[in-house]
């Protein structure tokens, strides 16, 4: 060993090694490269298939943008495209009654159940309790389609009947009108900070009143008004197929999409809030209600949007079960046979001799489709911020 | 942190105690760093900063490492010692937004020249990791990783014995070689994760706090594997506890924490690197002193 | 023990009473009950739609299940030779299109953006794209296909359909795919449909590998391909696999990307189409096709109630199908997560 000092590099360092020994076989880098470029091409292919819907929707959309006749498009009697009547209202109150009667269906059944499994369920009773909804994931939508229109249909929308949907009906209005009441009093109350003045408290009461009174006027007509008592109204329930058995199964379809994004939302509250909660002496349910479900609350927010926007572009339940063929008038009855965007879609694809009927028939279809398109891409956007936002939280 | 603070004079009969088992060079013989021979010199450390993004996570490391001693980066928490360690064998290459700067120099090369290829360079530097983490296969297959993936297909078997006999693990599994590594216990798969990095014939062995994870018998054990494969291999260890530094190693550069007031950001800085013996016994730096007796961190 | 310290039973019991909150928490167990029940209707509509697709199938598949499957499409709901031979035919090589093309792009992809991809804006933009994708309505799907590979053009024939025919013509002699209502355009717009799932699940799975393991791998000085091979895939091959069967049976369930794919064109004469199509093995892979949800359609859409067991029948077999597909993939991950702790 030669007591040689660092700075002496005249003498020659045999251990060099030269920069090529550390560069490794060109062969291995190019493979390496190769295959970096396959999986980045077939990482790829979602962007192309993205270019591709928006294009393929773009052109036919583009004809029947330009070449339609936009009076046949709003405030005609209905959606009749053999006749070349595409009215869009038609279309897209029957696409908003189907998605709100499901979210009534999916929205409570989903997050109560995402609730349960997360709150209360004790991991063995979950592995029971989770492939229910799993099994219910995994029902195709034709099946479905099947049960709206054989079960759902006459056993349920028809059973129940227009007097039994009135009051039904009614209930609702008045439970969501104490919700929203409810909530815009602790709103006032939080900004103010303090207790309500009595005044305020009258107006509301008052509100309260003002509507029940305007739900039962309504009511009363509805039932007692006319004469006869068997007279159409809104609640007159159609035969074989509305869109409020349609929209049940639709939301039956959504409950486990709902369930499952809650559950992911409620599952990344930190384990701590719960302690701490239970650490002050608060019941479960307090616990749940006050702690967990606001800290939770973009991700439900999250999967409701998600549900709407699975439950607007369902097709099949409503093609089979939404009471309209080929062609439907404007309605604004959930029991009434109506057509949504979606089943409009199937509709016209079914229909052998839609191409040769009117000339825009073909392009219309994709009209409508970029409608959807545009409607649920917004929805979807707006649900991954709200996703976004549960993770920055935590 | 009753292991961080034992009494001075403890480390260093603990020092004289490891030198007298083994059969190392009496201190007296050791050069100090600065005199390494040019021959022996397999790393050449010179300014090394790593960043993470625009964080200087460590700053300011000179280092001269001998071809089979090992050597011991100690200090407190968050000093960057792993980082360092890591940047050996271009380790945090696989961290996005890490980035060296200053020289590297393996063997008069540069490791960071862009021409550099990183697989090429951790066949050469090998890794052990402060968690065993055997591969979910047969000891058999974990062991015959590396050769394979370096493109060796025959006389592994040989590779296999030799690379476990090396890592005193042959005797406990050459009946059980394709059973499944993830039923060993932690010793015997930190054992198993040695002879993992010897399989693929490296120069040098990087181990980061290779013991943490260990009870003593087993950190006994260990310790005494590294002192049989400094006959072959040059050693830089991590470690956290200063008494196995001062068992183990040669050399010792001890890293400290510099904390920016202004954004409470932690660089890490080489404080003091020299004999092991000197750094434990009658250490230059003030910082040394005060954390090897236990006045900080 | 407490009533030693207080001396007196009576407010034991009271202490006792407040500690285990006997019979206080209504409100708590009623707000449980109620969670509860909303899992029971999930499971009471799932026993009763059983119960009613069994009952409604239950006339034909007591009587005549052979020939029932074996069965081909036909115009009279009592005719002995009605079944589900084609839908079983044609849902098969919708499978094959899909394990065959959807599962390599899409595990190719997942392992591109958990290994490879860095934080940049082509990331950001097929990160984005893949998330949409997964929220784009199947029937929009349907007009993918309709436009690229039922009307086709001259850009979207040499790219979709000239690669089909190269291959067509290796086993047969003439071009097969014209661009028309074939299985290959329900095919590829049903794996199309599916890539995003298979992307996202598989993604999840890959991320679910230790770090250990691929830093243990490259401290060796695996390559990155090396890493993926033995370390990545095997490792995430459980979930993958979960992901995929479950793709496979959303693919097999869907219906309204192939009534779009399938019916539009008016060149097909209605004896002929997709509802009644009738063909051999070999001619329904690059001709008319059904599947066994467009079947099921077909039937429940005939007027009156004639088709009912039919169409009962035919949901019993696809819910056989479907179900089993969900269950494996459901078992196999409850497996491996259990046999990794």
């Amino acid at each position: 060993m030669t007591d040689v000092g660092i700075n002496a590099p005249e003498l020659g360092r045999v251990s060099e090694i030269s920069i090529e020994t550390l560069a490794g076989p060109k062969k291995r880098a190019r493979k390496e490269a190769a295959i970096r470029s396959f999986f980045f091409f077939a990482a790829s292919v979602s962007v192309l298939i993205s270019v591709l819907i928006v294009g393929s929707l773009m052109k036919e959309t583009w004809t029947f943008v330009s070449e339609v006749d936009w009076s046949v498009t709003w405030g005609e009697i209905g959606w009749f495209p053999r006749q070349g009547l595409y009215d869009m209202p038609t279309l897209l109150v029957s696409s908003l009654i189907v998605t709100i009667v499901a979210m009534l269906v999916a929205g409570p059944l989903g997050l109560g159940s995402a609730i349960y499994l997360s709150e209360y369920a004790s991991k063995r009773t979950r592995k029971f309790l989770k492939p229910i909804l799993e099994v219910l994931a995994g029902v195709p939508s034709v099946v479905l389609g099947f049960f709206a229109l054989v079960f759902i249909s006459p056993q349920v929308i028809e059973r129940i009947g227009r007097n039994g949907w009135l009051v039904i009906g009614a209930l609702i209005i008045v439970v969501y009108l104490m919700l929203v009441l409810g909530w815009a009093r602790q709103l006032v109350r939080r900004e103010a900070g303090t207790e309500l003045s009595t005044q305020v408290k009258r107006v509301m009461v008052l509100t309260l009143l003002v509507a029940s009174a305007l739900i039962l006027i309504w009511w009363v007509n509805g039932v007692a008004g006319s004469s006869d008592p068997e007279a159409a109204n809104f609640f007159t329930v159609k035969g074989s197929g509305q869109l409020a058995a349609a929209a049940v199964g639709v939301g039956i379809l959504t409950i486990p999409l709902v369930a499952s994004v809650s559950e992911d939302a409620l599952a990344s509250v930190p384990d701590e809030l719960r302690q701490a909660s239970a650490g002050l002496g608060a019941r479960k349910m307090t616990t749940t209600v006050q702690v967990v479900l606001p800290a939770a609350v973009s991700g439900i927010v999250a999967a409701f949007i998600i549900g709407v926007s699975r439950a607007m572009g369902e097709t099949m339940v409503v093609f089979l079960a939404g009471g309209a063929a080929d062609q439907a008038e404007f309605t604004a009855s959930p029991f009434d046979g109506g057509m949504t965007m979606t089943a409009a879609m199937a509709s016209l694809a079914t229909g052998t001799d839609s191409v040769v009927g009117e000339a825009l028939t073909f392009q219309s279809l994709f009209f409508v489709g970029s409608v959807l398109f545009l409607i649920t891409l917004a929805l979807n956007i707006v649900a991954s911020r709200f996703v976004n936002r549960v993770r920055e939280k935590y | 942190m009753v292991e961080a603070n034992p009494p001075i004079d403890e480390i260093a009969k603990g020092v004289r105690m490891s030198i007298d088992s083994s059969d190392m060079a009496p201190a007296a013989a050791l050069d100090t760093p600065e005199q390494i021979s040019a021959d022996d010199l397999v790393f050449d450390v010179s300014d090394l900063s790593v960043y993470y993004g625009d964080f200087r996570a460590v700053r300011d490391v000179n280092m001269l490492i001998k071809r089979k001693e090992i050597t011991a980066l100690i200090g407190p928490s968050g000093c960057g010692k792993s980082t360092v360690l890591r940047s050996f064998n271009r380790m945090n290459d696989l961290i996005p937004t890490a980035r060296v700067e200053g020289d590297l120099l393996y063997r008069g090369v540069d490791l960071y020249d862009p021409r550099v290829d990183p697989v090429e360079v951790r066949r050469r530097i090998g890794m052990v990791f402060q968690k065993p983490n055997p591969f979910p296969k047969s000891i058999y297959d974990n062991v015959a990783y590396g050769p394979r993936v370096a493109g060796k297909k025959k006389g592994l078997d040989d590779v296999v014995e030799s690379s476990l006999k090396k890592a005193a693990l042959w005797d406990e599994v050459k009946d059980r070689l394709q059973e499944s590594a993830i039923g060993m216990s932690g010793g015997q798969q930190q054992r198993l994760s040695i002879a993992r990095a010897i399989a693929s014939d490296p120069e040098v062995l990087l181990m980061d706090e290779p013991c943490s994870a260990l009870d003593p018998i087993a950190t006994a054990r260990i310790e005494e594997l590294m002192a049989e494969l400094k006959d072959e291999y040059t050693i830089l260890i991590v470690t956290h506890n200063m008494q196995q530094a001062a068992r183990v190693s040669d050399r010792t550069a001890f890293f400290s924490v510099q904390v920016d007031e202004a954004n409470d950001r932690r660089t890490g800085l080489l404080v003091e690197y020299t004999n092991t013996e000197k750094l434990f016994s009658n250490p230059d730096d003030e910082r040394t002193e005060n954390y090897i007796t236990g006045r900080f961190g | 023990m407490v009533a030693s310290t207080l001396g007196n039973n009576g407010a034991k019991a009271r202490v006792e009473d407040e500690i285990f909150g006997r019979g206080r928490d209504l409100r708590g167990s009623g707000f449980r009950t109620l969670l509860l029940s909303c899992l029971g209707v999930s499971l009471l509509v799932l026993v009763v739609l059983m119960v009613q697709v069994v009952s409604d199938g239950w006339s034909v598949l007591s009587t005549r299940p052979i020939d029932f499957l074996t069965g081909v499409l036909r115009s009279q709901p009592g005719d002995d030779a009605l079944g589900i031979s084609q839908g079983l035919v044609g849902s098969f090589w919708i499978a094959v299109f899909v394990t065959f093309l959807a599962f390599p792009v899409g595990i190719a992809a997942a392992v591109y953006l958990e290994e490879y991809a860095k934080q940049n804006r082509v990331t950001t933009i097929i990160d984005t794209a893949v998330r949409n994708l997964a929220g784009v309505p199947s029937v929009v799907y349907g007009l993918l296909g309709l436009f690229l590979l039922v009307k086709g053009s001259k850009y979207t024939n040499w790219l979709f359909v000239h690669p089909f025919n190269w291959f067509w013509k290796l086993f047969k002699d003439e071009a097969a795919f014209q661009g028309q209502s074939t299985l290959i355009a329900g095919g590829m717009t049903l794996a199309i449909l599916v890539l995003p799932i298979v992307i996202i699940t598989a993604a999840e799975a890959i991320r679910a590998v230790p770090s250990s393991l691929r830093q243990g791998a490259y401290g060796v000085g695996a390559t990155k391909w090396d890493v993926i091979r033995t370390q990545v895939l095997p490792y995430a091959a459980p979930g993958i696999l979960t992901g995929t069967l479950l793709s496979l049976s959303r693919a097999i369930g869907e219906a309204a990307p192939l009534i779009l794919v399938g019916a539009i064109t008016g060149r097909l004469a209605p004896r002929e189409s997709v509802l009644s199509g009738i063909g051999s093995f070999t001619e329904q892979f690059a001709d008319k096709f059904t599947a066994m949800p467009i079947v099921i359609v077909g039937w429940i859409r005939q007027p009156g109630e004639t088709f009912q067991p039919a169409a009962g029948a035919a949901i019993v077999v696809l819910l056989i199908l479907v179900i089993a597909m969900n269950s494996v993939a459901v078992a196999l991950r409850n497996y491996f997560e259990k046999k990794r702790g």
